[in-house]
């Protein structure tokens, strides 16, 4: 039986210790792999969603309810992503690990079509892990999650012009990097 | 126009949330390189809004992991309120017994002082 996560956030927020509970069995994959794509490592993607869902936990009472549950735990999620990635301050993508299971949740299309897709997420997926974080952290807010200019800038600590100008940089990388022009690529391989 | 002068502007016209001025558009129709670029954009956005469908599937033990920090930090905070209703209750014994003895050593002092001005 499908889950309801708004009934389950309104009896948390009355202090159902156990509706807390099921909200994050219901979400904690999401969650997870929104951590995992803005820390790039498995170890802090653990530790920040941890943090994320104590935050949760404890400013419940705040949450109003006039956004989805899964929009209010990404903010939280990037925020502490953000606190988290400010304090290592450097790169740990090549702590990486490859063998992570995917698991796409799209409806199947044609061989070709997907092997296609398939290609392209691939070299989409090495090409943000070669993002820096603070640009990584703005084009999967924006373009993956969907969230607005104003609430990555909130929760990323930066102003709404800086973020766009992060995203900007971002997607001219991605760009470059999963479309090189032909004289390039020879370049590359020369 | 030049195609440097759209450099910025073709990814936000190709998420949609700019609409290129007539100048521009102009010069897209007319631009291979600018066609391509947008196209480009569009792919790469069209793959990123993709991945939001797909979940990475996180190791074993990782919901009883938050589930115990979760329980844990309850337990922390039970403790932290029990701690704090005995602190300000132990200082509202003490603030009671202070305001006592300041009320006992007032009473006394002004029986002494009539008792005083009695003699005299």
């Amino acid at each position: 039986m499908p889950v309801d996560v708004a009934d389950l956030v309104v009896a948390a927020r009355d202090g159902d210790r156990h509706a807390f509970d099921e909200l994050v069995r219901a979400t904690y994959v999401e969650t997870y792999t929104l951590a995992y794509r803005l820390t790039g490592n498995e170890e802090d993607a653990r530790d920040v969603v941890q943090e994320a869902y104590l935050r949760a936990y404890k400013g419940l009472k705040r949450f109003r309810g006039d956004a989805q549950f899964s929009t209010w735990m990404y903010r939280i999620t990037a925020n502490c992503a953000s606190t988290f990635l400010g304090r290592r301050q450097r790169n740990r993508c090549e702590e990486l690990t490859e063998d992570l299971s995917t698991r796409d949740e799209r409806p199947a299309a044609s061989p070709e079509v997907q092997a296609e897709a398939t290609a392209l997420r691939e070299r989409l997926q090495v090409a943000l892990r070669a993002l820096p974080p603070k640009l990584r952290a703005v084009v999967i807010l924006r373009d993956v999650y969907d969230l607005p200019h104003e609430a990555i800038a909130a929760e990323l600590g930066i102003s709404e012009s800086a973020a766009k100008v992060r995203l900007h940089r971002a997607r001219k990388k991605l760009r470059d990097d999963l479309f090189a022009r032909p004289s390039e690529e020879q370049a590359h391989a020369v | 126009m030049r195609c440097e002068q759209l450099t910025g502007s073709l990814s936000d016209a190709a998420d949609g949330s700019v609409l290129l001025d007539g100048p521009s558009r102009a010069h897209v129709e007319h631009c291979l390189r600018c066609q391509a670029e947008l196209a480009q954009y569009r792919k790469l956005l069209r793959a990123l809004r993709a991945l939001r469908t797909e979940v990475l599937v996180p190791a074993p033990g990782l919901l009883p992991e938050i589930l115990l920090h979760l329980e844990q930090a309850g337990e922390r905070r039970a403790i932290r309120s029990i701690l704090t209703g005995r602190r300000v209750a132990y200082l509202g014994g003490i603030a009671a017994a202070t305001a006592a003895g300041a009320a006992g050593a007032i009473v006394l002092a002004s029986r002494s002082r009539r008792r005083m001005s009695l003699a005299g």
